[in-house]
């Protein structure tokens, strides 16, 4: 393949717009604590918050696609009235600044909350300060992600497929899992992909609706904020293995999302 | 010509406040970034409109947050012009790292107090309960200067908790009390005074107190020197104490 020409300010630019990125980068490589790194890298807490972060990250992942899968269903295929007010209204966390999401979830699910106050009262759960509240509020801003990639999976696939299962005796049941699922399975995928990378970086939220405890709030994300503060050499080296860690999930999803052709 | 008009008055409105800021008799102007401790975003924000009705051709925008969050900008080369540290450690930090022009002054002390629901309704009386298993209790992260403090006061009491949380300010820690997720945290009695009707203050006896100093300084890199010092000298005068008097900080 050849290159084509490109108009002189447009590669200027483009060189400006790569550098945004890709400063900050070099940034971390070039003060990449090499001596440090390894200690910090295996301190007790830093260690805690990577095994919490996989946890909650996890376990969004799991209630995004369990309730999220659905919901994209839903999407791709219901009508009724507000319908599309509804879709707007939960795809609000992909734009919405996270710390609103936190106060929203207080509000809701707080021990004040329209429904924490119920929580509370009939069952003695309360929410906030909880590995909980973590994982809800990773899986509210997370599960967006992987209902639109989901729902955009559905409404791009094929129907004459379910049609031909059903009109051999299949219920809807087996015709989902035997033939829908199969064939959304690489947008569930890069979807779930998705939904995780966004859940492991979740910080303004979590914050705020589950507040900063180590070893059940204090997720990777928080640990690097308190560590600039304290350990800016912990900060920087766990900058950077978030980095690649996110490095790693676009290259994963590189055939999957973003098709070549 | 209308156009042509508006662009000639748009020229000399700019260029004024230059030429104004060469001439040291002229009014000050031009705008000044302030990094404050979060426990003083009350009293900067008044001291700061103070200063600008007096003198309108100046502006002043702050940026508020915990003061080892400032300190680390700060050494980090964020444009700040003036630095209010709720405590001497964090702004060694600063001055360490030779950014600090001059040396830094106290301006200002605070005092701890336990925030509390309006009207108390678990009754909390002193430090000691706040061990009581039946609390939820927040403080801030003990890299905080508010969170250090707090606990030198609990180990003065010989008190030992595990807070439900480790707010990254203090004002977070009294936003949760005042949200009513905490029944309680430890934070400055000016916190409290700001949030009067949506807590309730319970104060720490003398034995087991701890007094903040809050030092301010005018950054050597700052732009604007002579608008930075005025704000600090407002800050020390007559004025800007009355302000810290109203809001229940103490003087030095």
């Amino acid at each position: 393949m050849r290159s084509e020409p490109i108009p002189r300010p447009f590669a200027l630019l483009a060189v400006l717009a790569a550098a945004l990125f890709l400063l900050p980068l070099a940034g971390l490589l070039v003060r990449f604590p090499w001596a440090e790194a390894v200690g910090a890298l295996t301190s007790p807490e830093i260690l805690t918050a990577a095994g919490l972060s996989l946890v909650t990250s996890l376990s969004a992942t799991a209630l995004s696609i369990l309730l999220g899968v659905p919901l994209a269903m839903v999407y791709a295929r219901a009508q009724f009235p507000g319908l599309r007010v509804v879709r707007a209204l939960t795809t609000l966390p992909m734009v919405l600044p996270p710390v609103v999401g936190g106060v929203a979830l207080l509000v809701a699910f707080g021990r004040r909350g329209i429904v924490g106050q119920f929580l509370d009262s009939s069952f003695g759960i309360r929410i906030p300060f909880t590995t909980t509240a973590a994982v809800l509020a990773a899986t509210f801003v997370a599960m967006p992600f992987l209902v639109l990639t989901v729902e955009a999976g559905l409404r791009s696939m094929d129907r004459r497929y379910e049609e031909a299962a059903r009109s051999l005796g299949a219920g809807r049941w087996m015709v989902f899992r035997r033939v829908t699922l199969p064939l959304v399975a690489p947008s569930l995928y890069a979807g779930a992909v998705l939904c995780w990378a966004r859940a492991l970086g979740e910080f303004g939220a979590t914050i705020t609706f589950a507040g900063n405890v180590p070893g059940s709030t204090q997720t990777l994300p928080l640990a690097v904020y308190l560590a600039l503060e304290t350990r800016p050499e912990a900060a920087i080296a766990l900058s950077l293995v978030l980095l690649l860690l996110s490095l790693v999930v676009l290259v994963a999803l590189r055939d999957r999302y973003l098709p070549t052709s | 010509m209308l156009l042509a008009a508006l662009l000639v008055f748009a020229s000399c409105g700019g260029g004024l406040p230059q030429s104004s800021t060469s001439d040291s008799t002229a009014p000050p102007s031009g705008t000044i970034t302030v990094f404050a401790a979060s426990s003083l975003t009350d009293a900067f924000r008044r001291v700061g409109d103070q200063l600008t009705s007096r003198y309108p051709g100046a502006h002043i925008s702050f940026n508020f947050g915990s003061s080892s969050t400032l300190a680390t900008q700060i050494v980090n080369g964020a444009p700040a012009d003036v630095f209010a540290s709720a405590d001497d450690v964090n702004m060694r930090k600063v001055t360490a790292a030779g950014l600090v022009d001059g040396s830094a002054t106290v301006f200002a002390t605070n005092r701890l107090q336990i925030a509390v629901a309006p009207g108390n309704p678990k009754g909390i009386a002193s430090l000691a309960d706040l061990a009581r298993r039946d609390l939820v209790v927040v403080l801030a992260a003990p890299s905080v200067p508010a969170g250090t403090y707090a606990l030198e006061a609990l180990d003065k009491a010989g008190v030992t908790l595990v807070p439900a949380s480790q707010e990254l300010d203090v004002r977070a820690v009294l936003n949760k009390v005042a949200l009513g997720e905490a029944d309680a945290g430890i934070v400055y009695v000016t916190d409290v005074m700001s949030a009067a009707r949506r807590v309730t203050g319970v104060d720490i006896p003398e034995g087991q107190q701890v007094v903040a100093r809050y030092p301010v300084a005018t950054l050597r890199d700052s732009r604007n020197q002579r608008l930075s010092s005025l704000f600090v000298r407002f800050l020390l005068g007559p004025d800007g104490q009355r302000v810290l008097d109203s809001l229940g900080f103490a003087r030095p």
